[in-house]
């Protein structure tokens, strides 16, 4: 038991998640019980306004949760300071970068602020974990370009990079697929499959395409409206989770292929 | 990396222009003084009596003010543009020239209405001076009250344009109420002046600016964060509100010292930065600060030889000065690159 401890980067006890207003809480979801292993990829899926951005707000500190714990490395989320936490968990963010005049460089090596010194200069080591983040997401030949110059598919991957660069155990990514054509879709979640076999890092992300992460993790969170499951994907598919989804009026899982089809 | 050695020729290129726009300036005037003269003024040496008052006590503590005044609007514009990731804030939309003009409007045009006995009592120099310092100190105040209490920055943004309203209107009810001197005189230190500095004065200018530039300098690093965005910023560590606060504050003492010295410069804080960005195409403010700085210093000091108008008696506002030749630079330069870097 204390063995298998050790290899648990983020741990939740009876987490709820929602919004505090002055009279009633707003509960979105409750009794979340989520075990995230090191190395491992996990996909967040759910519908639209399930909750999943909540979740993720919750689990990176920026909002708070009504209820429960939330472990990193055994050691509870609320006792990290930010610096602590920023060399403990990076994160890829749906909103733009606000300044598209940086170079690729530039962004990738923003990375690493928590370790570098008053006025940001990049040590040896500083340069390594940069050069290391381009070659794992093979964007060394897009490093002197400007980040307007980027279409959608490179500017992820640079992102991608920079929480590399920042050199924590876990990565997680919000939506990182969204406007991105089917190809780099898959070229994206691929990556992260890449990174965490050759890293042994634990990413989580969460997406909506639901057949490529039954492909590709090795854990998926469903959220759907009455609880939220984590398990590997072929279980999930055998517990008939993936139908309970969506409504079933439109379209329904199809077990055999791991997709949706819509309704004839 | 090839890039940093031709930020390196910018700098020595820049610096090198900054000493001949600074002699330049303190040969020209009323009165041309040949640029031999000022050398042998500095070095001790000059036996042209009249020559030599002038060129220590009114042209170099000028043109000291004058890159002051530059470099620190210039750095301040740089410190608001990035905090609020808006390519139109300055130094001044913190409301801190609204609330030194009308701390300044409160002693020139007020001490009409609350009686004659205070009127030569209050419109000398200091009070000026340090109506103004005080006008911007409690505009800043309540910014920074305000601010610790909105979590968002754009908030501040828009509150800070809000106090500039209230103190633009009160300044109206004074001027209705005042006589067409004291309106004069009001709008004479509206013009700007870099002239008139004793060097006592200059010395408490100096000392605050320093303070000022030294927290500039600190937050080189939280500024290149935020180039990210808050919440990207705030992942990797960076306590958004302290910085926030630092910065508020540089630009503050900045700006606010300033105004209170120079009156309110305009458009120098806005333009200094996108200036520096049509030659250092780079975000980093390690590079930036101290090319705004140059840049800043350099086009002040143009500015007022170009307000001197050199061999005439006549000085020209040099707040009119700034405008005339910075726009259309700007214009220019955007139109001429087509693309807006920010």
């Amino acid at each position: 038991m204390a063995y298998t401890n050790q290899h648990i980067i983020l741990k939740t006890e009876q987490l709820s998640i929602g919004y505090k207003s002055k009279k009633v809480p707003t509960i979105i979801a409750s009794n979340i019980q989520i075990e995230l292993q090191k190395g491992e990829l996990i996909g967040l899926v759910g519908a639209n306004g399930i909750g999943k951005s909540t979740l993720l707000r919750t689990l990176t500190n920026v909002q708070e949760s009504l209820k429960g714990n939330i472990y990193i490395h055994n050691k509870l989320l609320s006792n990290y300071t930010s610096e602590e936490l920023a060399k403990s968990m990076s994160l890829v963010l749906t909103e733009p970068i606000a300044s598209k005049n940086l170079s690729v460089f530039e962004l990738v090596a923003l990375g690493r602020h928590p370790y570098t010194n008053w006025v940001g200069n990049l040590n040896t080591k500083d340069m390594e974990s940069i050069h290391q983040a381009l070659s794992l997401t093979n964007i060394e030949t897009l490093k002197h370009k400007k980040c307007f110059e980027l279409s959608d598919g490179q500017l992820q991957k640079v992102l991608i990079a920079r929480a590399l660069a920042q050199d924590t155990d876990l990565i997680i990514l919000d939506e990182p697929t969204t406007h991105l054509d089917m190809y780099h879709k898959a070229y994206i979640l691929k990556l992260l499959q890449k990174l965490v076999k050759e890293t042994n890092k634990t990413i989580l992300f969460s997406s909506h395409e639901i057949d490529l992460a039954i492909q590709l993790c090795d854990k998926m969170i469903v959220m759907t409206q009455e609880t939220v499951i984590t398990d590997a994907p072929c279980n999930l598919i055998s517990k008939g989770v993936f139908n309970t989804l969506f409504p079933e009026d439109l379209i329904v899982f199809d077990k055999h292929t791991g997709s949706f089809r819509v309704k004839k | 990396m090839p890039k940093t050695n031709t930020y390196t020729l910018s700098f020595i290129a820049l610096i090198f222009i900054l000493i001949i726009c600074f002699f330049v300036n303190i040969g020209l005037g009323s009165v041309s003084i040949p640029i031999q003269a000022v050398f042998k003024s500095f070095i001790g040496t000059l036996d042209h009596e009249s020559w030599s008052y002038i060129i220590q006590d009114y042209r170099l503590p000028k043109a000291i003010t004058a890159i002051l005044v530059g470099s620190g609007l210039g750095s301040s514009g740089l410190l608001m543009q990035t905090l609020f990731r808006n390519p139109l804030a300055g130094p001044f939309v913190l409301g801190i020239s609204s609330g030194a003009s009308l701390g300044v409007a409160l002693v020139i045009l007020g001490s009409g209405i609350f009686g004659g006995m205070f009127a030569s009592l209050l419109i000398s120099k200091w009070s000026v001076v340090i109506a103004a310092s005080l006008g911007s100190f409690l505009v800043l105040l309540a910014v920074l009250v305000v601010s610790s209490r909105v979590r968002d920055t754009m908030a501040i943004l828009i509150i800070g344009l809000m106090f500039g309203s209230i103190t633009a209107a009160i300044v109206s009810v004074l001027s209705y109420f005042s006589s067409a001197e004291q309106l004069q005189q009001y709008i004479f230190w509206g013009f700007g002046s870099l002239g008139n500095l004793s060097w006592n004065e200059l010395f408490i200018f100096l000392i605050v600016y320093c303070f000022g530039m030294l927290l500039s300098i600190l937050s080189i690093k939280g500024l290149n964060t935020l180039l990210l965005g808050e919440n990207y910023a705030k992942s990797l560590g960076l306590n958004i509100k302290k910085s926030r606060f630092v910065i508020i504050l540089a630009t503050s003492l900045l700006a606010g010292t300033i105004t209170a010295f120079a009156g309110p410069i305009a458009f120098i804080g806005l333009a200094i930065p996108h200036i520096t960005r049509q030659v250092f195409n780079t975000s980093n403010h390690k590079i930036l600060l101290p090319a705004v700085f140059l840049f800043g210093a350099i086009i002040m000091l143009i500015c007022d030889s170009i307000a001197q108008l050199p061999t005439s008696d006549h000085t020209l506002p040099i707040n009119a000065i700034t405008s005339l030749i910075g726009a259309p630079v700007v214009i220019w330069l955007l139109v001429r690159k087509r693309k807006m870097i920010f």
